[in-house]
């Protein structure tokens, strides 16, 4: 586990940067924060692409026959092993550690609910979050919708940038140059933004 | 990150643990979740007292995994799949 001060935000940040690091504070019944157009813009776009992800290779992986159609009408996955993909197998990890069969039972019955909820986090953000920014005020199952699809977002951020130990320094690991360094920057502040949420809760 | 664990202790019974409970869900540390999220959820989907969460979070942390709920295989596996909801990499096992 790791907690925000330990990706060095917000003090390791130059002016331009701090001035973009939106935050929630309470507000009755929930969270409010506000959002420049780039932020709500930055967030769209990751909690989209989660949302995508969890959904295409749901459908993708589908044998499209009677089984399957009956298969999903009771909400079970045709999924027995974890997804191939990285990130997807983070989202969706085994239920079980040490029992392949109990993995894969379980992976069945559960995998297109998790699916889905993820996809009703990420559609919660997109729903409270308008593309051109401004004020986002939250109820408090809006809050429980946001930390799990920013939760999602880090998670995947996570595996991309190849983060396996809390206490790595991600930005002295990067150049400049590298392309990713600019997703470390994401998701040091999304890390912020998250813990915000959960102390405005708190 | 995404990798299965090669070996699994069995959980030990530590204090979390009804010694006659034979399923228990497992909570395993990862770099990513933030400390207050992991007390925040077991706040959230055990009803635990926040020092009690707290506690969890801090074994999580510290010992790689933690115990966090025990009971049938069914409410352990409903537990597990709620974190992963979450985003938390949870997993169920016989405590035997």
């Amino acid at each position: 586990m790791t907690s925000y001060e330990d990706g060095g935000f917000p003090d390791d940040f130059g002016e331009g940067q701090a001035e973009i690091a939106a935050a929630f504070r309470p507000a009755p019944g929930g969270a409010v924060a506000f959002f420049e157009q780039a932020q709500a813009g930055v967030i769209r776009s990751l909690v989209g692409q989660i949302a995508e992800l969890v959904t295409n290779e749901s459908e993708s992986a589908q044998p499209d026959t009677d089984q399957s159609d009956l298969e999903a009408q009771l909400g079970l996955s045709s999924h027995v092993e974890p997804p191939d993909d990285p990130v997807l197998a983070r989202l969706l990890p085994d239920g079980y550690s040490n029992d392949r069969d109990a993995a894969a039972e379980f992976r069945r019955y559960t995998e297109e609910s998790l699916r889905s909820s993820k996809v009703a986090s990420a559609q919660a953000v997109l729903a409270s979050l308008p593309s051109g920014g401004g004020e986002v005020r939250l109820s408090e199952p809006e809050c429980q919708q946001w930390l799990r699809a920013l939760n999602d977002v880090r998670l995947a951020l996570s595996v991309r940038l190849g983060i396996t130990d809390e206490n790595d320094d991600l930005m002295e690991n990067l150049s400049v140059d590298d392309p990713r360094s600019a997703y470390v920057w994401v998701y040091q502040w999304l890390a912020y933004l998250q813990d915000s949420l959960i102390e405005a809760l708190s | 990150m995404g990798v299965a664990p090669i070996e699994v202790e069995q959980p030990a019974t530590g204090q979390e643990t009804a010694l006659d409970a034979p399923w228990v869900t497992v909570v395993w540390n990862d770099p990513v979740n933030l400390m207050n999220y992991v007390t925040y959820v077991f706040q959230k989907v055990f009803g635990y007292p926040k020092a009690k969460a707290e506690k969890l979070m801090l074994d999580v942390h510290h010992k790689g995994k933690a115990v966090v709920s025990s009971g049938t295989r069914e409410a352990m596996e409903r537990d597990a799949e709620t974190l992963h909801g979450y985003g938390l990499w949870a997993t169920v096992s016989h405590d035997s």
